[in-house]
């Protein structure tokens, strides 16, 4: 059974990638919404069997590890095939009415689409350092595909900004990749592991994984290597940035963690966990104060992006050299952060999109008396903050409390000071956008309104991360399931 | 003063990237790999239906990298293709006339074409290949262009989009049929590895010369405009 | 010291370099082909480094194989997008227009993208 379902997940998004491309936008449109439904469904089916069995190991083309490639199906996998299954089908389900299939080119937005998700599984997923990179590059062309689909020069810059970001990081953990293939004569991320925690093998070299770290860094866009995410995620159309932000971003940070996981214990060190987490700190701080600075609604939005991936990095610190009852906890904290910030941010930018379309304008300021015409995308909006601001009982405020928790723990207090100030900071974002939407003094009074699909879909998204809160135990207890505990 | 120093800053960093880069390799170079990976290789290379170990590498051991890699072609020619204009083919400015190169056509098209086939064939026994093949085959389409030889079926259009993806979608095909054939994806029953193998060489070769060659045709470009979102226009 | 490792090393020197080009350069064209010195670079170091002892090692050979099919893909998109953009915005860097107004429009320019 795991193995039909195994082959429908990675077949599923290519099979559609190449089906959307040979119709137009309308039947691409109902092509889409069927292989949405079986990609959910899927995903379901193998998160239920991975809760229940276990984890195991899936031997692509039948070869082991240090010949072929292998996946590794863990909680932890499977959990965000599942995140990506929900959150690129709410993506999907708005493009599909948000975008206008009059314009010829968002016939390819169906193929970029599928392409993206494809890509994003095989990174979940992957368990080979090459294979990484390929899903990577495959994320990020497509990814840049979509921010430039149709382009206008603005967009195209961001689009070229974005692309030469991508292409410079992939190459410097590619680079790091060639190190480590020269010195263990495998690719295999666990085999590596396993021959450096051997103990009899020489002692690894810091600088390849201090490379590959750094050019994920630059592909998640932490501080100070962000300056290409706002353009990008700003000016692509609001699905496009709902799945940049929720997932794409999220990619480059997973490998960086693995990495991190399975190797910084030995090649890591106190001074690079602690930059680390500096710079993620710095990302907090610099990034709310932007977002708060900015006048374009989704600029808002992106740089808010910057600020919630600085909480990632705090991964870095928090789990070197400390118990390993602290570390699971970190984890555990980081996973729900990504989690109900990916659900919380699709929820922003689709209401984001749903305002703007509204509006007619990306201004923050030309939403004065929106709260009176568009209140249940003014209220998804809010709900989706509540959880950025990390307010109880959701997702983000879980994430916050494992965080916190493991900071006091190991004794590092000072990341408590950045993870209030981070909340205050993104409750001043959040209630800047708020405060512009209640202003009734405004000559405009004609609002345009989106069809209410369009509205529902950041409601769910953004209740969903709301509810995170709330069930935030079994969700992590299937993340940290034991990996042996199923077949091998 | 600051142009100065800010390439100053710059070639040291670049220095001291180099530097460690190059310690690093030298430590590696000091030590004997744990895993013999070629040793295993040449160990299996009989099970995996051609002679060729990089062959044997890049379409049966390590063949969801090339299945993606091939995903990574198709979307760069989706992208390209996203962007271009069909007039631009009939465009005159973008033809040379010029006596030489009709010659060097006349002769180098259909040596090519050869060329392309016999590096496709070699692939399975020395070195060659589907991608070699492909991108001698872009060169000689892109000659081809050049010399003002229409090629109707490079305009954005269900044939185009049909090539793109012809390569990929037969590589996918194999790789679920495998897996519905009661083993994992991509793991090819034993009495079919060569014919399916070759078979998937050809497309490919086909494929991707053809992403290539949209790429080259598709870099002009239309005059459609989008504006932002909630920008008026 | 091998000749397989030389590569490794001349790769070392071409990362070097080009990461210098990546970073200094504004031209867009000038930054891709320096992107693909680095790539260059790397590939070297992979082939090189696998068979310092001699005997050749299939596996990097065929990963760079792959690599180059990718870097193929990113370069002619990038070129793609470039060329798209300097036809819309007259500009051959990412550096932001003053105004939006004062941007030339490229047909009116030059056609064939001469830059600089």
């Amino acid at each position: 059974m795991t193995l039909w379902l195994m082959a429908g997940l990675l077949f599923t998004p290519l099979a559609w990638a190449v089906l959307t491309l040979m119709v137009d936008f309308r039947k691409g449109r109902l092509v889409t919404w069927l292989g949405m439904a079986v990609q959910v469904l899927v995903s379901l089916g193998l998160w239920a069997a991975v809760a229940s069995d276990g984890g195991f190991l899936y031997l692509l083309g039948g070869w082991q590890a240090p010949l072929g490639i292998e996946l590794r199906v863990d909680g932890l996998a499977v959990t965000f095939v599942l995140l990506t299954a929900l959150v690129a089908a709410a993506c999907g389900w708005h493009a599909s009415i948000y975008l206008d299939p009059g314009k010829p080119w968002h016939r390819y937005f169906w193929p970029l689409f599928w392409f993206l998700w494809a890509g994003l599984n095989a990174v979940w997923l992957g368990g080979d350092l090459f294979n990484l990179y390929v899903g990577l590059e495959l994320i990020s062309l497509a990814a840049v595909g979509l921010v430039a689909l149709g382009g206008q020069a603005d967009a195209l810059r961001a689009a070229i900004r974005y692309l030469m970001a991508a292409l410079l990081g992939s190459l410097a953990y590619l680079l790091g990749v060639a190190l480590i293939y020269g010195q263990f004569g495998t690719l295999s991320l666990a085999g590596v592991t396993e021959l450096m925690n051997s103990g009899d093998a020489q002692s690894g070299q810091t600088f390849p994984l201090v490379l590959m770290l750094l050019g994920l860094a630059l592909k998640t866009a932490l501080f100070p290597m962000h300056g290409w995410l706002p353009p990008a995620h700003g000016i692509a159309k609001s699905p496009v940035s709902a799945l940049l932000s929720a997932l794409v971003v999220k990619a480059s940070f997973y490998i960086a963690a693995r990495l991190w996981l399975d190797l910084g214990g030995e090649l890591g060190g106190f001074a690079l966990a602690q930059l680390i987490g500096v710079l993620g700190s710095l990302a907090i701080i610099w990034g709310s104060w932007l977002a708060f600075r900015q006048t374009k609604l989704k600029q808002v939005v992106a740089y808010s992006s910057v600020a919630q991936i600085g909480y990632l990095f705090l991964l870095f610190p928090l789990t070197w050299g400390v118990t390993e009852a602290i570390s699971l906890q970190a984890q555990q904290g980081i996973t729900l952060q990504v989690i109900s910030h990916a659900l919380a941010k699709a929820a922003m930018f689709l209401a984001a999109g749903n305002l703007i379309m509204s509006v007619g304008s990306n201004r923050v300021d030309a939403l004065a008396g929106v709260s009176r015409f568009l209140p249940f995308s003014l209220f998804s909006f809010g709900l989706a903050g509540v959880s950025l601001m990390g307010l109880p009982p959701t997702g983000g405020f879980a994430a916050k409390w494992l965080l916190l928790q493991a900071s006091l723990a190991s004794g590092q207090w000072w990341w408590l000071a950045v993870l209030l100030a981070g909340g205050l900071l993104s409750a001043a974002y959040v209630f800047r956008v708020y405060r512009a939407s209640f202003i009734e003094s405004t000559d405009t009074d004609q609002f345009y309104h989106p069809s209410r699909s369009l509205e529902v879909i950041p409601m769910i998204l953004a209740l969903m991360s709301l509810g995170l809160g709330l069930v935030a135990e079994p969700v992590l207890s299937v993340m940290s399931l034991p990996f042996e505990g199923g077949g091998q | 003063m600051s142009r100065f120093l800010g390439i100053t800053v710059l070639a040291a960093v670049c220095l001291v990237f180099a530097g460690a880069l190059m310690i690093t390799v030298w430590q590696i170079a000091g030590t004997q790999a744990p895993v013999d990976l070629p040793g295993l290789l040449a160990d299996n290379l009989e099970a995996s239906g051609v002679e060729h170990p990089i062959t044997a590498v890049l379409l049966n051991f390590r063949s969801y990298d090339t299945l993606l890699e091939i995903g990574v072609l198709v979307i760069a020619g989706i992208a390209g293709i996203s962007m271009a204009n069909t007039a631009s083919l009939e465009d005159p400015e973008l033809r040379t006339s010029d006596s030489l190169l009709y010659a060097l056509q006349r002769w180098f098209v259909p040596l090519m074409l050869v060329l392309a086939g016999y590096l496709l064939w070699a692939g399975s026994d020395r070195p060659g290949g589907a991608f070699q093949a492909g991108a001698v085959l872009a060169a000689s389409g892109v000659m081809m262009r050049l010399g003002g030889i229409p090629m109707e079926f490079l305009r954005p259009g269900v044939l185009l989009r049909l090539g793109l993806a012809l390569g990929f979608s037969v590589f996918l095909l194999v790789a679920v049929v495998s897996a519905m054939a009661g083993d994992a994806f991509l793991a090819y029953p034993d009495a079919f590895t060569k014919p399916l193998i070759l078979i998937i060489e050809t497309v490919l070769t086909f494929s991707i010369a053809m992403v290539l060659l949209a790429l080259f045709v598709s870099a002009p470009v239309n005059g459609a405009e989008e504006p932002e979102e909630g920008e008026s226009g | 010291m091998t000749p397989s490792l030389l590569y490794a090393f001349a790769g070392v020197a071409l990362c070097g370099i080009g990461l210098f080009g990546f970073l200094r350069l504004q031209h867009l064209l000038r930054k891709l082909m320096a992107f693909n010195l680095i790539g260059s670079g790397v590939f070297l170091v992979m082939v090189g480094l696998a068979q310092r002892n001699g005997q050749p090692d299939p596996v990097p050979q065929a990963l760079v194989l792959t690599g180059i099919v990718v870097a193929i893909a990113a370069t002619a998109l990038a070129v793609v997008l470039i060329r798209r953009y300097y036809h819309l915005s007259g500009q051959t860097t990412l550096a932001e227009p003053a105004a939006k107004s004062a941007r030339p429009k490229a047909r009116s320019v030059n056609r064939e993208g001469a830059p600089e």
